[in-house]
């Protein structure tokens, strides 16, 4: 009994494992990676160990201690990596300007006196500044906020405290609320399309429902990059839509549909539809079908049998299609890519700028980490959403 | 004429699917206040018939009016009429209270009078605890009666019902028997009501109307139809019943005499049946036939049992007497029948009814 059990456990598990394995390889992994990185400022502490040591001795208000001096001056002299410390004195220059010169100097005093006790003071006055040894003891914590407050525009002031970054180092905030906007305007779009479109598809059936739940599906079933061009050929200057518009004389000279947001609105609704249509389509299949007559009989005109009835029962999948469909557009980055202008690029393309033009791991973690938080936060929304609908059957 | 004002006539009304007639030329008048039941096999147009009465479906062809106005052309929001459904219909994302204020609404009824007229009509179905729930949280029974509460209180003078009650069990289903006909009563409604269950028909209806593919076969009283088909399909459609055929030998003010096919007569109640070949059937309610050795009428004839089943109010006894089969009904107590006894059977002149061939 208890054997066939566990044989039976065991089974399961195998069963299930491949599944685990690839999800921990391919999304939990790399996911805790991304996160890691938004969160994670190791340079100071490989390259200072010694000082990393000492450096929680001290306040950061009072005068250094010599032990933490000693211990900096000891780390220099060890320090034989010069890519590391390359990188120490950028990740030193970035907290506290001024660095790269006072470092450069401070390295040619210490290779002069390679043996005992230096005054740093002596070699450069600036080392008298706490504000320097602030920094230096700093960079030492293996952990920082530097990526997460810089993603949302902030940063450490010289004392510690969190202040706003100045207006014109601070894009991120401006394009998350971009992004956000595209989202809410895409997802209205897709549900001011969407439930019409749902509401024909569920009242006619046949081959009818059929063509019509295909055209919907159609985008699904071709790349995200082939349906982005194929926008990309019907919105440009000499495009199908001008050219059309313009043979038949309507305008005078092309829209400006591409490179802009309209376009990118437009290319981002086609793109989601679906994912706005099918939740409405099944909510409304679950809607038995002698309600409108019934409505009808008790003396509803057809609009306020609408209004009363067929609306409030298909807003469930309105509110789904809206979440998934916001959900994902604030992920896009092919689309505004491709036929956004400067003024339409949101959060990703930030990202993929980050990671991929400028190896800034830790800005890329970072945004993306808000994204991640943003979109889960809506998840959790859904999940309540679907599970009401569910105990309300 | 006050009586004749609002009654409900289908005038050579017919409906179409394609090539499909599913009602075929019907004429049918409903008095106001009267509880007409529709009954017929699974497919015969029912459902057809009602729902062109509530607008649902436009006739093919003909015409419906109620009183002097014509109401085939009107969009089923103006007729007016209650329609209660087979699975209820309840809106279910509204409350019962909601659901039963609907109506009034659309009417555009003041607040504080819709407020009383849904307490009425739900305590009228004793729900009124219940006016806070949605319809998923109430029983089969109680949505069926907040449907009716629901379909009643806008006060239409006309309600049509599809099976309403084919959903619910046994008790439940005589229960709400019991109180449609009260309301019926009552208030004086015109009830048009589907079944396919002809023991509802019976108890309930003021008169039924048997169909049969898109046609009446019979219409009439419950007594009318039980007692006096006029078909062998109404006479086996409603109840059970033993047809015999025969031949018209003698009809008489006093009654009539069928020879059998088989040899002998049978004596039946006089009928104005006059059958052009002088073909006819018989029909004989099994629970009219009596068994025991002593049975003396003028319709007696010895017969073997072949079968005899229990069916806890009632036996079931398969009789043969040679010439043709009989069922009969018998009281568990008159005595214990077995495979091959041999009784007399009779039955009264009055049981026996002619109809054609
Ligand atoms: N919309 C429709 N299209 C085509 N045929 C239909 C349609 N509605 C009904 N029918 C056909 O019309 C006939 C009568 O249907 P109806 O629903 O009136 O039967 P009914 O007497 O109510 O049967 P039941 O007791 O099974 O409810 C059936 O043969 C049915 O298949
Ligand atoms: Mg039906």
């Amino acid at each position: 009994m208890s054997e066939t059990s566990l044989k039976g456990r065991l089974g399961a598990l195998a069963l299930v494992a491949p599944l685990v394995l690839f999800l921990a390889i391919f999304f939990a992994w790399p996911l805790a990676s991304m996160l890691k990185e938004s969160v994670s400022d190791p340079v100071g502490s490989h390259a200072f160990p010694l000082t990393a040591a000492v450096a929680g001795d001290w306040d950061r208000q009072s005068e250094p201690p010599e032990a933490l001096k000693q211990a900096f001056v000891d780390d220099l002299r060890a320090i034989d990596d010069q890519q590391l410390l390359g990188d120490a004195v950028r990740r030193l220059n970035s907290a506290q300007n001024g660095f790269r010169t006072l470092m450069s100097r401070t390295i040619r005093a210490v290779e002069e006196q390679p043996e005992g006790p230096l005054d740093l003071v002596a070699v450069d006055k600036r080392w008298a500044d706490v504000r320097f040894w602030r920094a230096v003891a700093d960079s030492t914590n293996p952990y920082t906020d530097r990526y997460l407050l810089a993603a949302l525009d902030y940063e450490r002031d010289a004392s510690g405290r969190i202040a706003a970054l100045p207006a014109e180092a601070s894009a991120n905030t401006a394009i998350l609320l971009r992004t956000l906007g595209i989202g809410a305007v895409v997802t209205l779009a897709c549900a001011l399309i969407g439930l019409p479109y749902a509401m024909l598809v569920a009242s006619v059936d046949g081959w009818k429902r059929q063509a019509l739940l295909g055209a919907v599906l159609l985008p699904l079933w071709t790349s995200l990059l082939v349906r982005t061009a194929a926008w990309f050929i019907l919105l440009q200057e000499q495009g199908l839509i001008n050219d059309t518009l313009m043979s038949l004389g309507l305008i005078g000279s092309p829209l400006p549909l591409i490179f802009n947001r309209l376009g990118v609105v437009i290319a981002m609704t086609h793109v989601l539809l679906p994912f706005m249509v099918l939740p409405i389509y099944s909510v409304l299949l679950s809607i038995p079908r002698n309600l409108m007559p019934a409505a009808a009989s008790l003396g509803a005109p057809p609009w306020r049998a609408f209004l009363r009835v067929l609306l409030p029962l298909s807003l469930r999948g309105v509110v789904s299609g809206s979440l998934l469909v916001f959900m994902t557009a604030i992920g896009y980055y092919i689309t505004p890519a491709l036929i956004g202008g400067a003024q339409d690029q949101m959060i990703s393309s930030v990202i993929a700028f980050y990671a991929i033009g400028s190896a800034n791991w830790g800005m890329a973690g970072a945004l993306g980490a808000i994204l991640l938080v943003a979109t889960l936060a809506l998840y959790t929304v859904y999940g309540r959403l679907s599970a009401d609908r569910a105990g309300g059957r | 004429m006050p009586l004749s004002q609002s009654n409900i006539r289908f005038e050579k009304v017919s409906k179409s699917y394609g090539t499909l007639r599913v009602v075929d030329d019907l004429d049918l008048m409903i008095d106001q206040g009267e509880f007409l039941s529709l009954l017929g096999p699974s497919g015969s147009g029912k459902t057809t018939i009602l729902m062109m009465l509530a607008g649902f479906e436009a006739p093919s062809g003909g015409t419906i009016s109620l009183g002097s106005q014509r109401i085939d052309p009107l969009p089923p929001h103006r007729r007016n009429m209650g329609v209660v459904f087979q699975n209820y219909a309840l809106f279910p994302h509204m409350s019962v209270a909601a659901n039963v204020a609907f109506p009034l609404e659309m009417r555009g009824t003041p607040r504080s009078e819709i407020e009383q007229k849904v307490t009425r009509a739900l305590d009228m179905v004793q729900l009124g605890a219940m006016k806070d729930r949605r319809p998923a949280q109430l029983s089969g029974g109680q949505q069926q009666r907040v449907a009716l509460a629901r379909a009643l209180v806008f006060e239409p003078s006309v309600v049509l019902m599809d099976e309403p009650l084919g959903a619910l069990d046994k008790q439940l289903r005589e229960q709400m028997q019991l109180d449609i006909r009260a309301l019926h009563k009552r208030l004086g409604l015109t009830i048009v009501f589907v079944t396919h269950d002809q023991s509802e028909a019976l108890t309930m209806s003021d008169r039924i109307a048997v169909f049969n593919r898109g046609r009446i076969e019979q219409i009439g009283t419950p007594r009318e139809i039980y007692d006096q088909p006029r078909s062998r399909f109404v006479a086996q459609f409603i109840g059970e019943t033993n047809l015999v055929e025969g031949t018209l030998a003698e009809a008489g003010d006093a009654g009539a005499t069928v020879k059998l096919e088989g040899g002998g007569t049978i004596r039946v109640q006089p009928s104005d049946l006059r059958p052009d070949a002088g073909r006819i059937l018989v029909s004989v309610r099994p629970e009219r036939i009596r068994l025991g050795p002593d049975a003396a009428s003028e319709n007696a004839y010895p017969a073997t049992v072949t079968d005899a089943v229990y069916h806890g109010d009632h036996l079931r006894i398969q009789l043969d007497n040679g010439a043709f089969g009989f069922v009969a009904k018998a009281d568990r107590k008159t005595a214990e029948f077995n495979p091959g006894d041999r009784v007399m059977v009779s039955f009264a002149p009055a049981d026996c009814w002619m109809l054609p061939a």
